[in-house]
């Protein structure tokens, strides 16, 4: 573990090094305990792949005490089982065609058909690492090796919302539209940001996330519901 | 109600901030110049943090439908209400139908007009803040358009005006082309950065670039050499935090910024001098001078005693 400061209002708690679906379950443990035992003495915690920044008024709670506060929940947790995530949330996913159209070239520079990169893509429960970039966007981590594709030479100009893609290693969804240099391979009539709703964000980081291919009539039905604030996202576990 | 007669260059509804819902990847957008929000609003009779216009550059024209009393903070702009002209730091009374007419600023850059009650637009995650990228929050989700009619709040304020600030009270504001210090908290990334590209980064009068906004502002000088690549594992990012990308150059994130990022980050200017880079313009010297965490402390509270004297 490193402490690094952020700012007089901003203590890194990083837990790892790199990109490991291991660090990433910690950090959101870590996220979950400040929440649950900081909530006095920290303003807010955002979480990324390996590391924690906590946020605090150093005119209420002195740095060194958010400090020595932080590295005594992480001794905790060294001794605490790692925890799976708690949700699964089910994307809706209509691959190829006009929601898709990457998928064949993305099935092209992987050496499958398309139909075993959709097979492949909507297999695993991604975990949600963290979200960034656009509100609601999540970085996903669990995409099969063999699906990585390099982004586009010149990013869109303008992606749709819901467009599910993926750029190198990664697989997203962008929340809104938004320019991109991701491979979009389908599209999920769901909004992962509806500023209508009063809690706006369908995901939150730590849960987990699989994509349910559909056909594009079920897009459209779904895509309905969900314009009139009928859809309920589905849920495993 | 406010209607708008003209927008200016970019004016937008923005209030404290908003917070609590970085970990959703929703900026904290806000004003940029917080102190001169909590002046205009101290000098309406309203609480610091209430939602105001912010002004960007050129300050645009309003008409009041209904009687108010308003108060102008920050940059230093030409304003005259029908014709009078209105001292910045003075609050003011603007009968029903009056007319506001703002000119170009001559120093600063962002000005902030408060009205008595705040600007009553809907607060949507605890803020009245404009994030114009997601289209989220203040007036319909974007920059001031003429035509535009904006509802004045009933927020609980102080009821009455405060007295106008003398000459001395006013925050600094720097003059056009003059440089600003920005103090510094090392850190996360400090070790990523070549002892010669920390000197670069302390010993250099960098130049505010054009591409300077809500967002960012990108700085201009002598390449600052890294250890290795500027690209880190993505993590999270604070307004003040300032990246070096891989051609070297160094962008200091504003409060519009993603709340992650993944370029090295050799340190942080402390939030109270945020305001000092958010009224410099194109052209104007940056300088970074290291400071403590008791530095900054004492910087925080001098910038609190300000807000609410």
């Amino acid at each position: 573990m490193r402490i690094r400061a952020q700012g007089e209002g901003g203590v890194v708690v990083e837990l790892g090094d790199g990109i490991d679906p291991a660090v990433n379950a910690r950090v959101h443990q870590l996220a979950r305990a400040v929440a649950a035992r900081l909530g006095d003495e920290v303003l807010e915690a955002v979480p990324s792949y390996r590391s924690l920044l906590v946020i605090h008024d150093p005119l209420r709670t002195p740095r060194e005490r958010v400090v020595e506060r932080l590295r005594s929940l992480v001794e905790e947790l060294e001794h605490a089982p790692a925890i799976a995530p708690h949700r699964v949330v089910r994307i809706p996913t209509c691959y190829g065609g006009v929601h898709g159209p990457d998928l064949a070239e993305v099935a092209r520079l992987s050496g499958m058909t398309a139909e075993e990169a959709v097979r492949r893509h909507a297999a695993p429960a991604y975990l949600v690492h963290f979200l960034g970039f656009t509100p609601g966007f999540p970085y996903l981590g669990g995409l099969d090796p063999r699906l990585a594709t390099p982004r586009l030479d010149s990013p869109r100009a303008r992606i749709p919302g819901g467009s599910v893609a993926i750029g190198g290693v990664q697989t997203g969804i962008y929340p809104v539209e938004s320019p991109g240099g991701w491979r979009i391979v389908g599209r999920t009539p769901l909004r992962l940001f509806d500023p209508r709703l009063g809690s706006p964000f369908l995901l939150a980081p730590g849960d987990g996330l699989r994509f349910v291919p559909v056909d594009e009539a079920t897009f459209d039905v779904i895509a309905a519901e969900v314009e009139a604030s009928r859809y309920l996202a589905e849920v495993e576990g | 109600m406010i209607a708008v007669v003209k927008p200016g260059l970019l004016t937008t509804v923005q209030d404290a901030g908003r917070f609590g819902h970085r970990a959703s990847g929703m900026p904290v957008a806000g004003a940029m110049d917080r102190l001169a929000l909590a002046i205009a609003n101290r000098l309406a009779g309203n609480d610091p943090g209430a939602a105001a216009l912010e002004l960007t550059l050129v300050g645009g024209t309003f008409r009041f439908e209904w009687e108010v009393i308003a108060a102008l903070a920050g940059a230093e702009l030409p304003a005259s209400l029908d014709g009078q002209p209105i001292p910045t730091g003075t609050p003011f009374h603007a009968p029903a139908g009056a007319t506001l007419t703002l000119g170009v600023a001559s120093r600063g850059v962002r000005a902030y007009l408060a009205v008595q009650g705040g600007i009553g637009v809907p607060r949507l995650l605890g803020s009245r803040s404009t994030y114009a990228r997601a289209g989220f929050g203040g007036f319909e989700g974007r920059a001031l358009r003429a035509g535009d009619r904006l509802p004045v709040g009933n927020a609980p304020g102080h009821a009455s005006p405060g007295a106008a600030l003398l000459p001395g009270e006013f925050p600094e504001l720097a003059a056009p082309g003059s440089t600003v210090t920005l103090r510094v908290i090392p850190g996360p990334q400090e070790e990523l950065f070549h002892a010669e590209g920390l000197e670069t980064l302390h010993g250099t009068t960098w130049k505010v670039t054009t591409q300077n906004d809500r967002m960012g502002y990108r700085l201009e000088g002598p390449p600052v050499r890294l250890r290795g690549a500027a690209d880190i594992v993505t993590d999270a990012v604070v307004p003040g935090a300032v990246q070096v990308s891989g051609d070297g150059r160094p962008m200091v994130l504003m409060v519009d910024c993603q709340t992650t990022g993944g370029y090295a980050k050799p340190f942080t200017v402390i939030g109270p001098d945020l305001r000092r880079l958010a009224q410099a313009r194109a052209g104007d010297g940056v300088r970074f001078l290291r400071c403590t965490q008791a530095e900054a402390v004492a910087a925080l509270e001098e910038e609190r005693s300000w807000r609410s004297t």
